[in-house]
C-alpha cells in the first residue's frame, strides 16, 4: 500500500503516453492510485510526483482540489446521497437520513466495521430520477428507503459485487489502443487530408 | 398545446441495449457521417456546421460553427475537448448520450476534428460517472480496433487520436477554461479571460475547441441531412432540437428530445408525452428554466419559449436544457439555501467575492433556516449578493444574442460566483414573506 | 545619441502610446501596458493584493476592480488585468467602483483574524491600511471565522499563519514561476483553500523570504524578524547587498540601533526586488555577540590574544609592517583580502599597500577566482545583456549556489524570454535543467572541450568524447547554439580542486574564435569586482589599468609605486609557507577556511613573519595574528560597491559598529599614520572623489551621479554617458509600502542595458604610449570623453593555453568541489538562523562508481588523495558523471582544502569503505 505497484507504473506509464505533456497524466494516475488502495496516500502522491517530474506538493494541490479523491482510508462502498435541489424536492434530505439512521453513522463518516462511508453530495446528474444516490459512483435511482434497507444488506453480504466493485474502480474497462492504431498526438499537429499521407 | 412532431435526432437510440457496441451502431446507420464527411473536404464540413447554426448545448449557447471559426489560422497543433463533466445540478442530459449513445458522440467529435484540423481529441467524463467511462471505453475501444479512431482513419489518411480522460469531483470543472486547467493536471481554476480564449489559447496554450457532448452529438445527423435541414427546425433564431432534462414536481419527469423556439415551457409541463402535468395537480410555485445557475422564473413565465432570447429578455438563461418544476409545497427558502450551498460548495476559491461571500451568504441563509435569522438579514444577503454580482435583479440580458450579458454583472471570473446570488435573488424578491416567516416564527409552513 | 535617432525614436514613441481617460483626465500609457500599472505612474494608486509586477497576473483578489469603459459601456473590471486601449475610460472613484471594492474588502476581512496587534505586519499592512483609510466601522459577519493551526513552519526561516492569507497566490506563485521551487501550493478548494507544503517536504528554497517580503498580509513571517519589531520603530537607509557579487539593491531597516531586516529593492537591471535568503537574513551575523568590538594584540612570547587599545594596536601593528620592511624588503610584505569591503575600502588598502607598505603582493581573491587581468580585461557583459543574448554560455560554477539571485534572472531569460542556455560543467549544477545542452567533462579538461565546440576546421569525430565525457553528437548540436545569434558567456571556476588555468584557456579559445563573446564574471565574494577595480591584485592599479602603464599617471598622486609585479594569493601564501614573507595582512581574509589547500595555508599562516588581521570576528586564521583590528562590517558603513557587472552602487550605514571597531578604510588610514605616512582622505566621500578622478574606468561615476535617481539603479562603471540632469535622490518613500516590493518610479533598463553591452573601452591607441599627468580639474564636473593622460582600461588578450588535458589516472577518480549557498562562511555561520542550513560536506559519486565498493548511500567513505584524507559520507549521485565525485567547499569540518594540492592541475583521489551500510533506500540509490 502506497506506492504504486510494479503493474500500476507500467500503466502510469502507458496513461502518460497518451498525453503531449506528462502533467496532464496527473488525475487519471491519482485514480490509478485511489484503485489501488482505495484512497490516495501521501506515499502514493509522491510516487506519483515522481513519476510525472513534479514536486510532492503539485500532486497535492491538485488533488485536494478533486472532492473524489480521499486522502483518508475510506469504506469499501462509499454511499453518496444527493441532496440538491431535484433531490430535495423530491425526498433526498429524507433518504440521506434514512441512510444516516440505517447505517448509524452521520453523513462524512465512515461505519466501524469500515464497510460504508456515507456521503452528503452535491448533484450526481440523475435528477431526473430523484431520488436517486451512488454506491462508489455506481447509480442506484429512483430509489426507496425499503430498497436501500436491501441495497446495504447486499453489499454488507457481497451479493453486489459483480454491479458495484470496491472503491476506487471506476471502470472495469479500460481504453486500450493498439501499439499500431496510435498515431502519436496528431504527430507535428498539422493536420493532413484524406489521401495525403504523412 | 403545440407539441412539434419533428423527429428526435440523438434520443433515437436512448431504448437500444447494444448501441454502446460498435456492432449496435453500425446497425443503426453508425459513421455513416463519418465516411461522408472525411469525402468532403474541412471546409465543406464546417460550412455544413455553421449553416446549421447550432447553439452549444453546454450552457453559453454560443453556436459552435461561429466558434470554430475562431480558431487563428495556420497555428497548430489545436486541440479539440469534449466537456463530459456535466455537473449543473438538475442537468442529466449528457450523462444518457454517454451512456447509451457513445459512438454517436465520438463520430460527432471525429468529424468536429477533420473539420478543425485538429491534433488529438480529449472526452473529459465527470468523475462520478463509472457507467458512462466504462461505455465509452468500451465504445472506443471498439472504434480503435475497427479503425474508427486512430491512425489512418477509415484508409482515409487522417489520423486522430482520441484519449478519454475522467474527472475526479469538482463543478467548476465544467467552466471551460477551467476544464483546460484540469487537463494540464492543474487545480481546476478557470484562467482569466482576457486573454485567454480557449479558442485562441487553450490547452497547453495552443489553439483549442470545448464543446459540449451534446452539440457534438448533433454533428453526425448534420452531416448527414446537412446543416440547412437541421436549421429548418425550430425557429429562425433557435434552430433544431435540444435535449431538456425535466425534474421535479411533475408527473413525469424525463430527458425528453425538443423541438426549439416552438415549444414553450407550458408544453414541457404539460403536454402528455413530456411532464405530464403537474404532480398531484399541484400549483406551480417556481421553476429554473436553465439549471441551478439560472434566475428562477414564476408560474406567469410558462409560456416563453424554449428560445435563448425571449427567456434572457426575462432575466433569465436556457443555460444547460434542466428545467426544475418547484410546486406549492416548496420552501422557498430551503430550496434557494440548497443551490447557495451547492456554489459555496464548489466555488473554486480563486475571486475573494465567490470564496468569500459564497460561504457567506451560505452561513446566512442556514442561520435563517435554522430559526436564528434578523430581519436585517434580507437586506444583508442582497447586499452581499450585490458585491458578487452588481445590479438589479431580475436583469434583462441587453439582447437576447450577447452570449455574455454585457455589461458584465460580476465581481469575479467567471459565472459561478454571481450564480450563487440567482437563488437568492430569485427567492428573496418573489418569496420575501416566507423567509419573514422563517425570521419571525423560527420555522416554516412547508413543513 | 545622434539628433537624428532621437527624433525618430520620438516620432516611434508618438506612435506608440495610447491615450485613457483616468478619472477624467488624459494620461498617456504604452501600449500593453495594464490599468493599473498605468494609473499607478500617474499618481493613482489602484489598490491590489495579488498584482505584482514581477509575476503573471492572476486577477484574483478583484481588489483593483474599477469601472472601464472600453466604448461599450462602463462595466467593472480588474484593473490588474485589463491592458489599457484608445480611448478607454477608467473611472476609479466611481460609486460602483468604490462599491466594489468596499466590497472586496470587506470579504477579506470576515475571515482575517483581528490580531494586527501582535502581527509583524501591523502598521505596514495594505489590508489593514485599507481597512482604515475606506473599511466599514463595524463587521456585518456575525458567523464563526475559519480556523486554522496559528503559525506553522513551512522551513526554516519561513512560518505560515493560515489565518490571516488571503489567498493572493504572490507566493506560490513566486515559488513556482520566479524561483523554481514549487514546494507551496493551494490545497484544498473554494472556502477551505490554504496554502501548505506536502507533509515533510517543507518549502526548502534559497528564495523563501521573499515570499514573506510580498506577501500583502502577515501570513507569511520570517523566523528572524518575527516579533523583533514594530514598523513604526523602523528606520531604514537604501543600500546594497554584498552577501555575494549580484549586487542586489535593498533596504536595510534597524530597530533600536539592530539590524532587523533586509529587504528587496525593485530594480530593473539587478535585483527586481528579490533576495536569496543569505542576502536576506545574514544581519544576523552583525548583531553577533562574537563580533570583536576592540582591538586584539599577542604580547611578544605571549600564547594568547589580549585586548588592546587602537594606539597600542596600531602601534604594534605599525611595529610589526616596518620591521619586516626594513629587515626584508618591502616585496616580503603581502595583503591578502579586501573583497568583503566597500571600494573604498578597496582602494584604501590598495593605496596603502602599493604606497606607504611598499608592496605589489595584495590579492583580494583567496586563489579560488578568476586572474585579476581577465576579469577586468575580458569584455564585459551586463546581467540584462546575458538574459537578452540568444545564447547564455555557463563556465563556471553553479549559479543557483552562487551567485542565487543571477540564477532568478537567467532562469526567467530561459522560461519565460525563451533564451538558449548551454551548460559546460563537471558536475549536474542547479542551471543543467534549463539548459538546452549541458556538457560534462572531466576535471581539467574543459579547454578541449571548448576547442571541439567553437573550432568548426576541428570536425569532431564520432567516436571523440573532447573533454572526456560529452558525446561527438552531443558536442555537435551544443556547437550549433553557440552560432545561432548573441552569445555571453558566464565565466567561473567551476571547481576549486583544480586551477583557473583551464577556465582561462577556454575563455580565451572562446574569444579567438567567437570574438563578438562578452563575459559576466562568476565570483561570489561580495565586493570582489570592486577589489580588483581598486587594484587588490598584483600587477593592477586602481581603475582597470597595469601597473606599469599605470605608474606615471598615479605616481604624481600616488608618488612612489613598487617596481615590480608582486605574487598573488597562490603566490603569496606559497612564499609564506616557505618563509619569505615578512608581513602578511589578512584584510577580512581566512586562508585557512578559503583558500583550495589546506595544509599550504597552514604552513603560510606558521611562516608568516609578523601577521596583521583586520577583522570582524576572531576565525580560524586571524586567531593566529600577532595584531587584530576589529572591522565594521555590512550596514555599519557607507560607501560603494561593485557588482560582477561592474555596477557601482551605494550602501549607507544604518548602524554603528560594536565597541570601537571601525570601516577598513579607516583602518587604513590610521595606520599609514602610524607608518608616518597620510593616504590623503578622511571621509569616504573624499576617498569616493579621488577613485573618480583617478580610476580610468570609474570617470564620470560622480558621487553626485550616484546619488541621483540614475545611481539608485547602480551605474555600470566604464559605460560613460552623457551627463543628464538628475532629480534629487530617490528616497524609500518610492518603494511602495516597504513590505511589499519597491517599485521605483523610474526605469531605465534599455539605456544601460544597451550601452553596457562589450563594454571592454576599447582601448585608444596612443594612450598607452603618451602618459600624462593627470588633470588637475579632476573628473568632478560628469566626466565625458577621454582626459588626456588617462591610461586606458585593460584589455585582456588570450595567452598561449596550458599545454593538453592532465594525463588520466585510471584508478582514481578526480574530485569536483565548489561552493553552496549555505557553508562555513564567516556570515553564515555566525548567523543563528543560516548555520544550520549547511548541507555538510558529503561525497557525491555516481552509483556506478560506488557498487564496486559494495556500498551506497550513507556509507562512510576514507577519500585518500596526495595531498591528504578524510572520511565522509557517500551519496549516490547520477549527477556525477563516473570518474568524478563531487564535494560541496567548506562545510564546517573536514573537506575538500583537505584533499587539494594547488600546483597539480586535478586532485585525484581514491575511495575506500570503513563501514557496511545500512540498507539503501531513496532515490539516490536505485537510479
Ligand atoms: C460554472 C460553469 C460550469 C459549467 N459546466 C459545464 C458542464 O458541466 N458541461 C458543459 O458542457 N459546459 C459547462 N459549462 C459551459 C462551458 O464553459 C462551455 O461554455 C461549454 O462547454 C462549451 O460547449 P458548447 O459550446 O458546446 O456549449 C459551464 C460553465 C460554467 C461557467
Ligand atoms: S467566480 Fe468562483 S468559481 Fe469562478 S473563478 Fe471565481 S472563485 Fe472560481
Ligand atoms: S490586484 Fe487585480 S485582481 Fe488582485
Amino acid at each position: 500500500m502506497g506506492r504504486l505497484t510494479s503493474e500500476n507504473v507500467e500503466l502510469a506509464r502507458e496513461i502518460i503516453d497518451r498525453y503531449p505533456r506528462s502533467r496532464s497524466a496527473l488525475i487519471p494516475l491519482l485514480h490509478v492510485a485511489q484503485e489501488q488502495d482505495g484512497w490516495v496516500s501521501t506515499e502514493a502522491m509522491s510516487h506519483i510526483a515522481e513519476l510525472l517530474g513534479l514536486t510532492p506538493v503539485e500532486v497535492l494541490g491538485t488533488a485536494s482540489f478533486y472532492g473524489m479523491f480521499k486522502r483518508e482510508p475510506v469504506g469499501r462502498y462509499v454511499v453518496s446521497v444527493c441532496t440538491n435541489i431535484s433531490c430535495l424536492l423530491l425526498g433526498g434530505e429524507e433518504l440521506l437520513e434514512h441512510c444516516e439512521a440505517r447505517l448509524g453513522v452521520k453523513a462524512g463518516a465512515t461505519t466501524p466495521d469500515g464497510v460504508f462511508t456515507l456521503e452528503d453530495v452535491e448533484c450526481i446528474a440523475a435528477c431526473t430520477d430523484a431520488p436517486c444516490l451512488q454506491v462508489n459512483y455506481r447509480f442506484f435511482l429512483n430509489i426507496t428507503h425499503d430498497e436501500v434497507d436491501r441495497l446495504l444488506d447486499d453489499l454488507r453480504a457481497g451479493r453486489r459485487d459483480e454491479e458495484v466493485p470496491p472503491h476506487g474502480t471506476l471502470t472495469r474497462v479500460r481504453p486500450r489502443v493498439p501499439a499500431e492504431r496510435w498515431s502519436g498526438h496528431g504527430a507535428e499537429g498539422l493536420p493532413v487530408l484524406p489521401g495525403q499521407s504523412r | 398545446m403545440a407539441v412539434s412532431d419533428a423527429a428526435p435526432i440523438i434520443s433515437t437510440r436512448f431504448d437500444q441495449t447494444d448501441a454502446h457496441t460498435l456492432d449496435g451502431y453500425l446497425r443503426t446507420g453508425g459513421y455513416a457521417a463519418l465516411r461522408k464527411a472525411l469525402a468532403m473536404t474541412p471546409d465543406q464540413v464546417l460550412e455544413e456546421v455553421k449553416a446549421a447554426n447550432l447553439a452549444g448545448r453546454g450552457g453559453a449557447g454560443f453556436p459552435a460553427g461561429a466558434k470554430w471559426g475562431f480558431l487563428p489560422e495556420d497555428v497548430f497543433p489545436r486541440y479539440f475537448v469534449v466537456n463530459g463533466d456535466e455537473s449543473e445540478p438538475g442537468t442529466c442530459k449528457d450523462r444518457p448520450l454517454m451512456e447509451r449513445d457513445p459512438h454517436q458522440l465520438i463520430e460527432g467529435l471525429l468529424i468536429s476534428c477533420y473539420a478543425v484540423g485538429a491534433a488529438q481529441a480529449f472526452i473529459y467524463v465527470r468523475g462520478e460517472m463509472a457507467l458512462a467511462q466504462e461505455r465509452l471505453a468500451i465504445a472506443l475501444n471498439g472504434a480503435y480496433a475497427a479503425g474508427y479512431v486512430g491512425k489512418d482513419i477509415l484508409g482515409s489518411g487522417w489520423s486522430l487520436d482520441v484519449v478519454l480522460h475522467w474527472g475526479a469531483g469538482a463543478y467548476i470543472v465544467g467552466e471551460e477554461t477551467a476544464l483546460i486547467e484540469s487537463l494540464e493536471g492543474q487545480r481546476g481554476m478557470p484562467r482569466l479571460k482576457p486573454p485567454y480564449f480557449p479558442a485562441a489559447k487553450g490547452l497547453y496554450m495552443q489553439p483549442t475547441v470545448v464543446n459540449n457532448v451534446e452539440t457534438l452529438s448533433y454533428i453526425p445527423w448534420v452531416l448527414q441531412h446537412g446543416g440547412e435541414a437541421y436549421a429548418a427546425i425550430g425557429t429562425e433564431k433557435a434552430t433544431g432540437l435540444r435535449l431538456f432534462a425535466l425534474s421535479g414536481h411533475v408527473r413525469r419527469p424525463g430527458v425528453y428530445e425538443v423541438e426549439m423556439g416552438t415549444t414553450t415551457f407550458r408544453d414541457l409541463v404539460e403536454a402528455p408525452v413530456y411532464g405530464g402535468g403537474m404532480r398531484h395537480g399541484n400549483a406551480l410555485k417556481a421553476f429554473i428554466p436553465g439549471g441551478a445557475s439560472a434566475p428562477w422564473l414564476y408560474p406567469e413565465q410558462l409560456d416563453l419559449g424554449l428560445d435563448a432570447g425571449p427567456v434572457g429578455a426575462a432575466g433569465s438563461m436556457l443555460g444547460s436544457g434542466a428545467v426544475v418544476i418547484m410546486d406549492e409545497t416548496t420552501c422557498a427558502v430551503r430550496a434557494a439555501w440548497r443551490l447557495v450551498r451547492f456554489f459555496a460548495h464548489e466555488s473554486c476559491g480563486k475571486c475573494t467575492p465567490c470564496r468569500e461571500g459564497g460561504a457567506w451568504l451560505e452561513k446566512i441563509m442556514r442561520r435563517i433556516l435554522d430559526g436564528y435569522g434578523r430581519e436585517e438579514d434580507l437586506d444583508l444577503l442582497l447586499d452581499v449578493g450585490d458585491n458578487i454580482s452588481p445590479g438589479p435583479f431580475p436583469h434583462p440580458a441587453s439582447d437576447g444574442e450577447d452570449a455574455v450579458p454585457f455589461p458584465f454583472k460580476q465581481t469575479t471570473i467567471c459565472p459561478l460566483g454571481p450564480s450563487t446570488v440567482s437563488p437568492v435573488y430569485s427567492s428573496i424578491w418573489r418569496f420575501r414573506d416566507e423567509y419573514l416567516v422563517h425570521i419571525k416564527e423560527g420555522g416554516c409552513h412547508h413543513g | 545619441m545622434a539628433e537624428a535617432d532621437q527624433k525618430e525614436k520620438e516620432e516611434e514613441k508618438e506612435k506608440t502610446t495610447v491615450t485613457v481617460t483616468l478619472d477624467g483626465q488624459d494620461i498617456e500609457a504604452e501600449p500593453g501596458e495594464l490599468v493599473i500599472a498605468a494609473a499607478e505612474r500617474h499618481g493613482t494608486y489602484i489598490p491590489r493584493f495579488c498584482y505584482h509586477p514581477r509575476m503573471r497576473e492572476v486577477g484574483m483578489c478583484r481588489m483593483c476592480i474599477v469601472e472601464i469603459d472600453s466604448g461599450r459601456g462602463p462595466a467593472l473590471q480588474p484593473a490588474c488585468m485589463a491592458p489599457v486601449a484608445d480611448g478607454m475610460k477608467v473611472d476609479t472613484e466611481s460609486a460602483r467602483t468604490k462599491k466594489a471594492q468596499d466590497g472586496v474588502l470587506e470579504f477579506l476581512l470576515i475571515n482575517h483574524p483581528l490580531d494586527c496587534p501582535v502581527c509583524d505586519k501591523g502598521g505596514e499592512c495594505p489590508l489593514q491600511d485599507q481597512t482604515l483609510a475606506f473599511g466599514p466601522g463595524e463587521s456585518r459577519f456575525v458567523e464563526e471565522k475559519r480556523h486554522f493551526e496559528k503559525p506553522i513552519p513551512i522551513s526554516d526561516l519561513v512560518y505560515l499563519d493560515r489565518e490571516r492569507c488571503v489567498l493572493c497566490d504572490r507566493c506560490t506563485r513566486f515559488a513556482d514561476e520566479v524561483a523554481g521551487d514549487p514546494l507551496i501550493s493551494f490545497i484544498d478548494r473554494g472556502n477551505h483553500t490554504q496554502v501548505n507544503t506536502f507533509p515533510d517536504d517543507p518549502f526548502a528554497s534559497y528564495f523563501s523570504g521573499n515570499t514573506v517580503q510580498i506577501c500583502p498580509v502577515g501570513a507569511l513571517l520570517a523566523r528572524p524578524y518575527r516579533f523583533r519589531a514594530r514598523p513604526w520603530d523602523l528606520d531604514q537607509v537604501e543600500s546594497t547587498c554584498t552577501a555575494c557579487s549580484v549586487g542586489c539593491r535593498i533596504a536595510v531597516q534597524s530597530s533600536s540601533n539592530r539590524l532587523v531586516r533586509k529587504l528587496g529593492v525593485d530594480v530593473d537591471p539587478v535585483n527586481w526586488g528579490w533576495l536569496c535568503d543569505k542576502g536576506r537574513f545574514d544581519f544576523e551575523a552583525v548583531g553577533s555577540d562574537d563580533r570583536l568590538g576592540a582591538p586584539l594584540v599577542r604580547a611578544p612570547g605571549a600564547e594568547d590574544l589580549a585586548e588592546a587599545s587602537w594606539s597600542q594596536a596600531l602601534a604594534a601593528a605599525a611595529e610589526g609592517i616596518t620591521r619586516a620592511r626594513i629587515r626584508r624588503g618591502p616585496e616580503s610584505i603581502a595583503v591578502l583580502g579586501g573583497a568583503r569591503g566597500t571600494n573604498e575600502d578597496a582602494y584604501a588598502w590598495s593605496k596603502l599597500a602599493r604606497t606607504l607598505l611598499g608592496t605589489d603582493s595584495v590579492d583580494a581573491q583567496m586563489g579560488d577566482g578568476l586572474p585579476a587581468e581577465a576579469v577586468v580585461g575580458l569584455p564585459r557583459a551586463t546581467i540584462d545583456a546575458a538574459c537578452a543574448a540568444d545564447t547564455i554560455l555557463l563556465l563556471g560554477p553553479d549559479v543557483k549556489e552562487e551567485l542565487p539571485v543571477l540564477y532568478l534572472r537567467l532562469r526567467e531569460a530561459v522560461v519565460e524570454r525563451g533564451a538558449t542556455l548551454v551548460e559546460l560543467s563537471p558536475v549536474e549544477t542547479g542551471m543543467t535543467r534549463y539548459a538546452e545542452a549541458s556538457l560534462r567533462y572531466r576535471p581539467g579538461e574543459v579547454t578541449e572541450l571548448v576547442r571541439a565546440l567553437v573550432d568548426e576546421s576541428a570536425a569532431v569525430g564520432d567516436s571523440e568524447r573532447p573533454g572526456g565525457l560529452a558525446p561527438a553528437s552531443a558536442v555537435r548540436e551544443a556547437a550549433a547554439l553557440l552560432r545561432r545569434g548573441s552569445l555571453v558567456c558566464l565565466l567561473g571556476r567551476p571547481s576549486l580542486a583544480e586551477p583557473a588555468q583551464p577556465v582561462v584557456d577556454a575563455a580565451g579559445v572562446l574569444l579567438d574564435a567567437l570574438p563578438e563573446t562578452t563575459f559576466l564574471p562568476v565570483l561570489r565574494r561580495g565586493n570582489v569586482a570592486g577589489a580588483l577595480d581598486m587594484g587588490l591584485a598584483p600587477g593592477l592599479l586602481p581603475g582597470r589599468i597595469g601597473l606599469d602603464q599605470g605608474r606615471p599617471w598615479l605616481a604624481r598622486e600616488w608618488e612612489a609605486l613598487p617596481g615590480g609585479r608582486g605574487l598573488d594569493a597562490q603566490g603569496i601564501i606559497t612564499a609564506a609557507a616557505e618563509g619569505r614573507v615578512g608581513c602578511l595582512v589578512l584584510v577580512g581574509a581566512d586562508p585557512l577556511a578559503d583558500f583550495p589547500d589546506r595544509e599550504l595555508a597552514r604552513r603560510a599562516l606558521a611562516g608568516a613573519g609578523f601577521v596583521l588581521a583586520v577583522d570582524c570576528f576572531l576565525t580560524d586564521s586571524s586567531r593566529r595574528a600577532d595584531v587584530v583590528l576589529p572591522a565594521a562590517a555590512f550596514g555599519e558603513k557607507s560607501g560603494t560597491t561593485t557588482n560582477i557587472e561592474g555596477r557601482v552602487s551605494r550602501l549607507h550605514q544604518k548602524v554603528t559598529a560594536p565597541g570601537t571597531a571601525r570601516a577598513d578604510w579607516m583602518i587604513a588610514a590610521e595606520l599609514a599614520f602610524h607608518l608616518g605616512g597620510d593616504l590623503g582622505f578622511d571621509s569616504v566621500d573624499t576617498i569616493w572623489d579621488e577613485i573618480e578622478r583617478l580610476a580610468p574606468s570609474h570617470q564620470g561615476l560622480t558621487r553626485a551621479r550616484l546619488a541621483s535617481p540614475e545611481g539608485f539603479d547602480g551605474i555600470v562603471a566604464g559605460t560613460v554617458h552623457d551627463a543628464e540632469t538628475h532629480g534629487g535622490p530617490p528616497s524609500m518613500a518610492q518603494t511602495d509600502s516597504p513590505g511589499i516590493q519597491g517599485a521605483l518610479a523610474h526605469t531605465k533598463v534599455d539605456t544601460l542595458a544597451s550601452s553596457a553591452m562589450g563594454t571592454a573601452d576599447k582601448p585608444d591607441p596612443s594612450s598607452g604610449l603618451a602618459m600624462q599627468p593627470p588633470d588637475p580639474s579632476g573628473g568632478g564636473g560628469g566626466g565625458t570623453g577621454t582626459v588626456a593622460g588617462r591610461p586606458a582600461v585593460l584589455r585582456w588578450t588570450p595567452g598561449p593555453s596550458a599545454g593538453g588535458p592532465p594525463p588520466l589516472d585510471r584508478y582514481s577518480l578526480r574530485l569536483v568541489t565548489s561552493r553552496r549557498l549555505y557553508d562555513d562562511g564567516t556570515f553564515v555561520h555566525h548567523s543563528p538562523s543560516l548555520a544550520p542550513l549547511a548541507p555538510g560536506a558529503r561525497l557525491g559519486v555516481n552509483p556506478a562508481d560506488l557498487a564496486p565498493l559494495g556500498v551506497g548511500t550513507g556509507a562512510r567513505v576514507q577519500v585518500t588523495s596526495g595531498r591528504g584524507r578524510v572520511v565522509l559520507e557517500a551519496v549516490a549521485d547520477p549527477g556525477v558523471p563516473q570518474g568524478s565525485v563531487a564535494l560541496a567547499w567548506n562545510q564546517p569540518g573536514p573537506g575538500a582544502a583537505d584533499l587539494i594540492d594547488v600546483t597539480l592541475a586535478v586532485t585525484e583521489v581514491r575511495l575506500e569503505t570503513l563501514s557496511v551500510p545500512a540498507p539503501t533506500s531513496g532515490r539516490g540509490s536505485d537510479a
